[in-house]
């Protein structure tokens, strides 16, 4: 028997896009307010995993099409070179920098190199988390 | 950065290029790219020689590293460094021109690995003689350990290599990690300070230190493994399986001489105890020995140079330790005999080199041309390889002690060494010190007993060309060279002695004996054929007569039992020994591995709580002071008390699916408290971690097996209900005693320095992720990193899973 997940379908379309950018928010949020790469991640993870869950794996997987293993790689990379970054200052590894800046129609914003840190952090935990499940799940035996 | 940190760098940076230039010019052998390197080292480190006498100022340049630990990349080049770099680059370069010749540029011959770990050994010897740091000189200790094993492994593919290549490991790094304890202990004793001339400096004071004995007995255990000293010697004959250039190099004249390095660098800072003394001349007498004795025994022509090295190995150490006694004497008195030992002990360093050099690379020659190396088969090569006898014949006198070769030199002054030791009068050598000689003297009559053999039955005797696959011919040119070179050198340090007298010697005796000259003053090495009748010559022409007594009637003595046994009885020792470590270590793991969660479970449990407990008891750290707690409000309780309700319930539900929900229940409880005590960050990842989880459960559950009733003693179920009611009652005691401690003592708490610099230092208002992404970043990153290897050894387990016939 064929079952038809109609109502799961609709919602998941919707909610799993606002638990993703609600995650986007979060991850930025980070610095001054609840949230941070670690929670981000998670959120991000949890809303793909809503995805997996509602749709079968072949029409995720070719909508989004991510080899979890090298994000993983990229991520711990990007972390990395962002700290090997202060060596140019003369600082030891890991040394994060911000600034203020005044940005028309924005105001003042802040930039700060731990942000793109933060974005390997990201990176690794939504790669670890589906790459975990996924492969538990795709395992047949 | 000094010119003199790129002599230790340069054969490593050189070892990055080459695989390239392997893989680009493959018609060319890797070797002629690699034979410049340390040919220009050893021109540079020449320059440093005092041609004109008058000794030599040691050169130090640093580069810090890990400054904060005393750890530094300090080069200090003195006589002794510079007489190991001038062995290490010299041999080094005869050693490479060699092996292009004797190691064939085949299409399947991965040369560019051989040339690699060559050069990593030769930067990792470079680096252990010259590095003044006893840090530094350990890793590169190790490198030479490591690399050493990779080139006796070279020929994997042969079962006897790889199990060479284990047993030298296993010794020499078990050795260094003892070493590495006694430079630890130094460090304590020497007033924190890793530099070797700094310890040096202060000597007198640490001969005086209790811990000095255990300091000098764990670095002569790394010195002794890595000197391949009886009883530690067991791995020399096997490492015999390396190609033969790599058996001239590292387990001839350099690496096995790292320990002997180490022994003459700290000669001054241990020298004066009697201990020092003792330990090195009856450890290095046995050696000298058993090895000569042994050596006897073999029919494969390196194994009998193996032991041979072995043996001299130990003639050099037992000279070193007789060498210290002269730190006892006055040395004003420019009386010589107190110092013969250590300047027999460098002069002997020298020519072993040389001659154990030339004949490793003849009988590499003998069996790249004939296929063997079997003294049983081998015989009558004089006429056929007439080069090839004629360095071996130079070689073997040398090694033998006969004039006018410089192996007679000194061995002479071996004999004059031991009889002068032997008249000495302190450390108890009035009673003992009579064995030492005759023991040096049983050691040479067997030494030119082998050396006989060596002869007679390669070179000698009928040739059988039936005894051979191919057809034996002399060696061309390009093998040659080597060998005559360093045959040549014998020849001419047996001739003129006195060329090394005050170019090496020297500066390496005032390394290894320093201040017992007078400032401005130093010593005066001069070496005689010619001492006219005494005790030495006696002892030498004894020997030859014993000897060739002995090696004339040695077919008779083949019979015997003892000559049966070519393998060293230890090695029996050895191989129990490792059978026994994999066995014990099974049952060990076995024991305690029994593949059930809930005890890997107890075990933790049971370790945290005792070290726990243990804490509070030690230090007394036990208090529980309630005052100034706020109230628990009303809602919390009830939260906690939902808490407890559904922890206690969980023990007695036999449903996996509500289990789940239940435990779904405590965590999003555990959530809700977090937002209690204002945790906002806390509070979501806790809530979405139990997100995540909910939807990871529910795929593995499908893996999971029924639950089943078990058979559990009422014991068992006790215990288990004890240690975990003792986990809780511990946490709640730390908690307390921490708030109680807190209130007693005026530490600040490191958050309130959060608190404070979050923002003007890092710029953020979120505290927790100011922490996580900036004060504490490199905990972050080695946790996400932590996470990806998790998750990458999950993918592992998952999707190449054993098929159940392949063995791990």
């Amino acid at each position: 028997m064929k079952t038809n997940f109609l109502m799961l379908h609709t919602i998941t379309r919707i909610v799993s896009f606002i638990v993703l950018s609600f995650s986007v928010y979060l991850f930025f949020a980070g610095h001054n307010a609840p949230g941070g790469g670690f929670i981000g991640g998670l959120m991000m993870a949890g809303a793909l995993i809503l995805l997996y869950v509602t749709f079968d794996a072949e029409r995720i997987n070719r909508v989004l099409p991510f080899d979890y293993t090298a994000i993983i790689a990229i991520g711990l990379l990007l972390a990395i070179v962002t700290g090997l970054n202060s060596y140019l200052f003369g600082d030891p590894f890991l040394t994060q920098y911000f600034e203020y800046y005044q940005i028309p129609f924005v105001g003042e914003v802040e930039l700060t190199t731990a942000l793109p840190f933060d974005l390997g952090i990201l990176l690794v935990v939504v790669a670890v988390a589906l790459l975990t499940i996924i492969s538990i799940a795709e395992d047949v035996s | 950065m000094s010119l003199l940190h790129f002599v230790v760098l340069a054969p490593f940076v050189m070892a990055i290029f080459l695989p390239f230039l392997y893989y680009k010019f493959r018609s060319i052998h890797t070797g002629w790219f690699l034979l410049p390197l340390p040919l220009i080292l050893f021109i540079y480190v020449a320059t440093y020689i005092p041609f004109g006498g008058g000794g030599m100022e040691a050169v130090e340049h640093t580069v810090q590293w890990v400054p904060s630990l005393g750890i530094n990349f300090t080069v200090y080049l003195d006589g002794l460094s510079m007489l190991f770099a001038l062995l290490i680059t010299g041999i080094g370069t005869l050693v490479v021109l060699y092996s292009i010749f004797y190691i064939a540029n085949k299409p399947d011959e991965p040369l560019n690995n051989f040339y690699v770990y060559l050069l990593m050994f030769m930067g990792a010897m470079l680096g252990v003689v010259l590095s003044d740091n006893l840090i530094v000189l350990y890793v590169f200790w190790e490198l030479t350990s490591l690399s050493s094993s990779l080139l006796i492994a070279y020929w994997f593919h042969k079962e006897k290599s790889r199990y060479g290549a284990q047993k030298s490991m296993l010794i020499t790094v078990s050795g260094g990690f003892a070493m590495l304890a006694g430079f630890a202990l130094l460090y304590i004793i020497a007033g924190n300070t890793f530099s070797i001339q700094e310890i040096i400096s202060q000597a007198d004071a640490i001969v005086q230190d209790p811990l000095i004995l255990p300091a000098m007995l764990l670095i002569l255990l790394g010195a002794f493994t890595k000197s391949a000293q009886f009883p530690f010697h067991i791995w020399l004959p096997d490492a015999m399986e390396a190609p033969t250039p790599v058996s001239a190099y590292l387990h001839s004249a350099t690496m096995v001489k790292a320990g002997i390095y180490l022994v003459a660098r700290l000669t001054p800072v241990f020298g004066l105890t009697a201990e020092w003394f003792w330990i090195l001349v009856i450890f290095g007498l046995t050696t000298l020995l058993w090895g000569s004795i042994s050596a006897v025994r073999q029919t494969d022509l390196k194994g009998i140079l193996a032991f041979s090295t072995v043996s001299q190995l130990g003639l050099i150490m037992a000279l070193l330790g007789m060498g210290a006694a002269a730190l006892h004497y006055d040395f004003i008195e420019t009386e010589t005999m107190y110092y013969t030992a250590t300047m027999a002990a460098v002069f002997h360093l020298i020519n072993h080199a040389t001659f154990k050099g030339a004949l490793f690379m003849a009988v590499g020659i003998i069996d790249h041309e004939t296929g063997t190396r079997d003294v049983k088969r081998l015989g009558g090569l004089m006429a056929i390889m007439p080069v090839t006898f004629t360095v071996s014949l130079v070689g073997l006198a040398a090694m033998a002690g006969l004039p006018p070769f410089n192996g007679f030199l000194s061995k002479e002054m071996f004999f004059t060494a031991t009889l002068n030791v032997a008249s000495l009068d302190i450390f108890n050598l009035e009673t003992l010190g009579v064995f030492i000689p005759i023991v040096a003297w049983i050691a040479s009559v067997f030494t030119f007993v082998y050396s006989m053999m060596m002869f007679t039955r390669t070179f000698t005797g009928e040739f059988k060309p039936e005894n051979y696959e191919k057809e034996v011919h002399e060696a061309p040119a390009g093998l040659l060279i080597s060998p005559i070179i360093l045959g040549s050198l014998v020849i001419l340090f047996g001739l003129f002695p006195n060329l090394l007298g005050y170019t090496l010697i020297e500066p390496a005796m005032q390394a290894i004996l320093p201040g017992i000259t007078p400032v401005g003053e130093q010593f005066y090495v001069n070496i005689y054929h010619w001492h006219g009748i005494n005790t030495e010559l006696l002892m030498t022409v004894a020997v030859v007569l014993f000897g060739l007594a002995i090696a004339l009637n040695l077919k008779k003595w083949a019979e015997a039992a003892f000559f049966q046994r070519e393998r060293d009885p230890l090695n029996r020792a050895y191989d129990f020994g490792l059978d026994q470590l994999v066995v014990q270590s099974q049952n060990v793991t076995n024991f305690h591995m029994t593949g059930r969660l809930r005890d890997y479970m107890l075990y933790m449990s049971v370790f945290i709580v005792g070290l726990g407990m243990y804490t509070f008891f030690r230090y007394n750290s036990l208090d529980i002071n309630l005052e100034g707690q706020g109230g628990i409000p009303g809602y919390a309780i009830l939260v906690i008390g939902g808490l407890i309700a559904s922890t206690l319930v969980l023990p007695f539900v036999h449903k996996r699916i509500t289990n789940l929900v239940l435990l779904g229940v405590i965590g999003f409880l555990v959530a809700l408290l977090f937002v209690i005590f204002r945790a906002p960050d806390l509070a979501l990842t806790q809530l979405l971690v139990e997100t995540v989880m909910v939807v990871l459960f529910l795929l593995v559950f499908r893996h999971m097996p029924e639950i089943t009733k078990e058979k559990k003693a009422p014991l068992t179920t006790t215990v288990k209900a004890l240690v975990s009611g003792a986990v809780g009652i511990f946490v709640i005691l730390t908690g307390l005693s921490v708030h109680a401690l807190r209130a007693e003592s005026d530490i600040t708490p490191i958050s309130d320095f959060f608190i404070e610099n979050s923002v003007p230092l890092a710029g953020g208002y979120n505290m927790v992720n100011v922490i996580l992404v900036d004060f504490r970043g490199l905990d972050t990153l080695l946790e996400v990193l932590v996470l990806g290897i998790a998750a990458l050894g999950i993918v592992t387990l998952i999707k190449h899973r054993l098929k159940g016939d392949e063995d791990v």
